[in-house]
């Protein structure tokens, strides 16, 4: 039972990979390759006031990947992956609340999983550190960033699991409605005391140190030693819409996930099920 | 959530025994959580293959887009 859920449910990771590897060769790449465009001409006119200022140039990091390979093979890749890796995690999610979670189908239940996945994995973890294109990041705090991201997603799936609980002690006492409610709204206080009290990328001690005090690492723009603007700050429409379209593909990526699983659990489950009813004794799983 | 199952029969009954089901269920979490890391995480922050950049670099605009901190 449990095996053929995981693998139903790798399957559907891969179908939705591509689905939003697909969603992102034609709506992310462009982005990306604007924000690479600012990330190169901002790299040269830094380099020209170094220049003009007698600094050293700073060497280039080298090309392992072409920009061709990583926009058509590496990110279809990481998609599909990606897309296969939360498919399993998915169905042991699934199979963990099957029978545990109250009277749902299970189809219902594919896309109440599928939702949990979306918001704990993904999109409550963005509300704090939202993604950033490429020209957007400081190397030095790769690893506070990184840190503080992982410790967003694991406090986000642990707080909804702690809410699912939740809200099944409580219904018995205040019914479905009041429970889910009270649920909800536990969740919402605890991650969003999270998100007050860990700090914002730009409130890093490293930034504030080279950078100034500002939110985010988001570029300004480049001045001369005159404080004339050299290079314009990174432009807002393009990081609007990689946002946006980032939030759109996961979005994409776990709804494909639980409408393609939902009907292979059903099918799965469903002669248990009627073997079950009539007053059988029940399958031993 | 009752009110959406119309069907009682239709409910999903099936309780997974924890103890049989666990090789399976930690297996495929275990490789999940790996194949999670190197598409997002590795050699950027920290690194199995040390220095080694290839993984970073061929995953590079995915990592971008599914919202992973990326150098």
């Amino acid at each position: 039972m449990e095996k053929k859920l995981i693998l139903r449910g790798i399957l559907a990771g891969a179908a939705a990979g591509l689905l939003a590897f697909l969603f992102a060769r034609i709506f992310a790449e462009p982005q990306i390759s604007k924000a690479i465009d600012y990330e190169s001409g901002r790299d040269a006119a830094q380099a020209a006031l170094d220049k003009a200022a007698g600094l050293p140039a700073a060497a280039a990091d080298p090309d392992l990947f072409s920009r061709t390979v990583q926009a058509d093979v590496g990110i279809g890749a990481g998609m599909i992956v990606f897309g296969m890796a939360m498919g399993a995690l998915f169905a042991v999610a699934y199979a963990v609340c099957l029978g545990r979670v109250g009277a749902l189908r299970a189809r219902s239940l594919a896309l109440l999983v599928a939702g949990g996945g979306f918001l704990g994995m993904y999109l409550v973890p963005f509300l704090k550190y939202p993604a950033n294109p490429p020209a957007i990041g400081h190397e030095d705090t790769i690893r506070a960033r990184s840190g503080l991201y992982l410790l967003m997603v694991v406090l986000s799936v642990a707080f909804l699991v702690a809410a699912a609980w939740l809200g099944r002690r409580l219904q018995p006492r205040v019914g479905n409605w009041n429970a889910t409610l009270l649920a909800a709204g536990a969740f919402v206080v605890a991650i969003g005391a999270v998100m007050l009290v860990l700090p914002s990328v730009g409130h890093l001690a490293y930034n504030k140190e080279h950078f100034g005090n500002h939110a985010t690492e988001t570029p300004l723009p480049l001045t001369d030693g005159h404080g004339r603007i050299v290079y314009p700050g990174f432009p807002a429409d393009v990081l609007f819409s990689f946002r946006c379209y980032s939030v759109a593909a996961q979005l994409l990526l776990w709804s494909a996930i639980g409408l393609v699983f939902a009907p292979l659990a059903e099918r799965v489950l469903q002669p248990r099920a009627e073997a079950a009813a009539p007053g059988a004794a029940p399958v031993p799983v | 959530m009752s009110s959406i199952s119309a069907s009682r029969p239709a409910a999903t009954p099936v309780v997974l025994p924890a103890a049989k089901a666990a090789l399976w269920m930690f297996g495929a979490a275990a490789l999940a959580l790996i194949a999670y890391y190197f598409v997002g995480v590795d050699q950027g922050a920290v690194s199995v293959f040390g220095k080694d950049m290839h993984v970073h670099e061929f995953v590079h605009d995915a990592r971008h887009f599914l919202g992973f901190p990326c150098h």
